[in-house]
């Protein structure tokens, strides 16, 4: 399986961003973080910590978009699944790969799983509703591409606003990171209609996230 | 050698310095950070982390391509109505010099260490244990799933699979990330069961890290107060 080899859009480095949005950043990330594990059992851990790693080892996998290609994120299906459950694994995939491979960064790593895990959080909140009651696998799987897609588009929103709040340098830059979202939000709705429309029809109640203690 | 061999140390000691390295704003102080980054490199023997520097060269290149044109300044280079300007290349040149700094640092020391080691670390600095036990968990799990993937796409590809620009690829891409989920649900489950069975109520007994040594806290202190003499400097 290929490795990550291209830049991640999603991941700002260290050195980039101004103290501020970093600061902020962290302390908004690290409220979503302390909400989501006061929700999450003790023993759910082994399942979350589960689906973070499936998430994690999806993302390594690099999809053909056009001439190119991307790293999927997940963030709308983690939303989904994990409902706040999202920011701690997001968290951990950031710093898993920070250690791993060096990506991302250590300062950015609350900017970051801000960004990744609150477009998650809040389109899961949206459409997971509708796509858990939704009428046949087809229409779930609909639904599922949008949020994919769309959380993918918010998580660039959030990351040009990340640049342009540092610094109005970066406004250029930011536009054209913008541009590379496009591709990505393509693939990720694709991939993530077909992963809610297999789980639809194989195993519908993983589409709620189940934080409590207890197999099924 | 210079680096401390604490865990707990190295951790603090990479965040503080790389924070203090990010807010750097001058030239000199900006490459004089990743000359001493680099120093250090050399100082521990270790190969440079080529991937990880040229995983970043993406970014750097757009900030290199885009600065220039953003910022107004003495005029470079013209390229019709646009100008690229001494200022916005001094600019890029810092950033360039902040990163890969920041990548030597975190590469030198927490690249590649055992997430187990980490996680005691960070229980160690504080850090909430069930965050802790799910970084520990996750790392473990992301073996045995990755292995689970590579399995399930060599069936795909064994089946005359290949990875193309449509939607069947992406379409199949779903049904493996699917099929790894519903697994990977019903492996979560049966942990749950085994744990509970033995007793398990949510928590790891975990011995306390000894202190760390006197030269572990030379060496946090050497790379962080280097780091800060020059974000000292840099700011004068």
């Amino acid at each position: 399986m290929p490795r990550a080899r291209e830049t991640e859009p999603v991941h700002i480095p260290d050195g980039i961003l101004s103290a501020p949005v970093l600061i902020g950043g962290a302390a908004l990330a690290a409220a979503g973080v302390t909400l989501a594990l006061r929700r999450i059992d003790e023993r759910a851990i082994p399942r979350v910590a589960m689906l973070a790693a499936v998430f994690f080892a999806g993302s390594l996998v690099s999809v053909p978009v056009g001439p190119s290609s991307v790293h999927l994120v997940f963030s709308g299906l983690m939303g989904l699944m994990l409902g706040l459950g999202i920011f701690p694994a997001v968290l951990v995939g950031l710093a898993l790969q920070a250690v791993m491979f060096g990506f991302g960064g250590l300062t950015t790593l609350g900017i970051n799983t801000l960004n990744i895990a609150l477009p998650g959080a809040l389109i899961g909140l949206a459409l997971g509703p509708m796509i858990r009651t939704a009428a046949s696998p087809a229409r779930a799987a609909l639904l599922g591409g949008v949020a994919g897609a769309a959380t993918v588009i918010a998580s660039g929103l959030l990351v040009a606003l990340s640049l342009w709040l540092s610094s109005a340098e970066y406004g250029l830059v930011a536009q054209v990171l913008l541009v590379t979202y496009l591709p990505l939000a393509l693939a990720e709705g694709a991939v993530s209609a077909a992963v809610v429309a297999f789980l639809a029809r194989v195993q519908p109640e993983a589409l709620a996230p189940r934080l409590a203690a207890g197999p099924e | 050698m210079i680096l401390p061999a604490d865990l707990r140390l190295r951790l603090a000691a990479a965040f503080v310095a790389v924070a203090l390295v990010s807010q750097l704003s001058g030239l000199a102080p900006a490459l004089c950070a990743a000359a001493l980054a680099l120093t250090l490199f050399a100082l521990d023997r270790q190969a440079l982390p080529w991937r990880r520097l040229l995983h970043l060269e993406a970014f750097l290149l757009l900030l290199f391509l885009t600065l220039p044109f953003t910022i107004e300044g003495r005029a470079v280079v013209s390229l019709g109505p646009l100008s690229a300007s001494a200022e916005g290349l001094a600019r890029a040149a810092v950033l360039a010099g902040k990163v890969t700094a920041s990548v030597l640092l975190i590469a030198l020391l927490i690249g590649g260490q055992e997430p187990l080691h980490l996680g005691r670390a960070l229980a160690g600095l504080g850090l909430p244990e069930p965050l802790v036990r799910l970084f520990v968990t996750t790392a473990r799990y992301v073996g045995v799933i990755g292995a689970e993937a590579r399995r399930l796409h060599d069936a795909m590809r064994a089946r005359g699979f290949r990875a193309r620009s449509n939607l069947h690829t992406w379409r199949s891409y779903g049904y493996l990330v699917g099929m790894l989920l519903v697994r990977a649900l019903e492996r979560a489950d049966r942990v749950e069961d085994a744990m509970r069975l033995r007793g398990f109520t949510g928590r790891y007994p975990r011995a306390p890290l000894p202190a760390p040594a006197r030269a572990d806290w030379a060496g946090a202190a050497l790379i962080t107060g280097a780091a800060a003499l020059i974000l000292v400097w840099d700011k004068l």
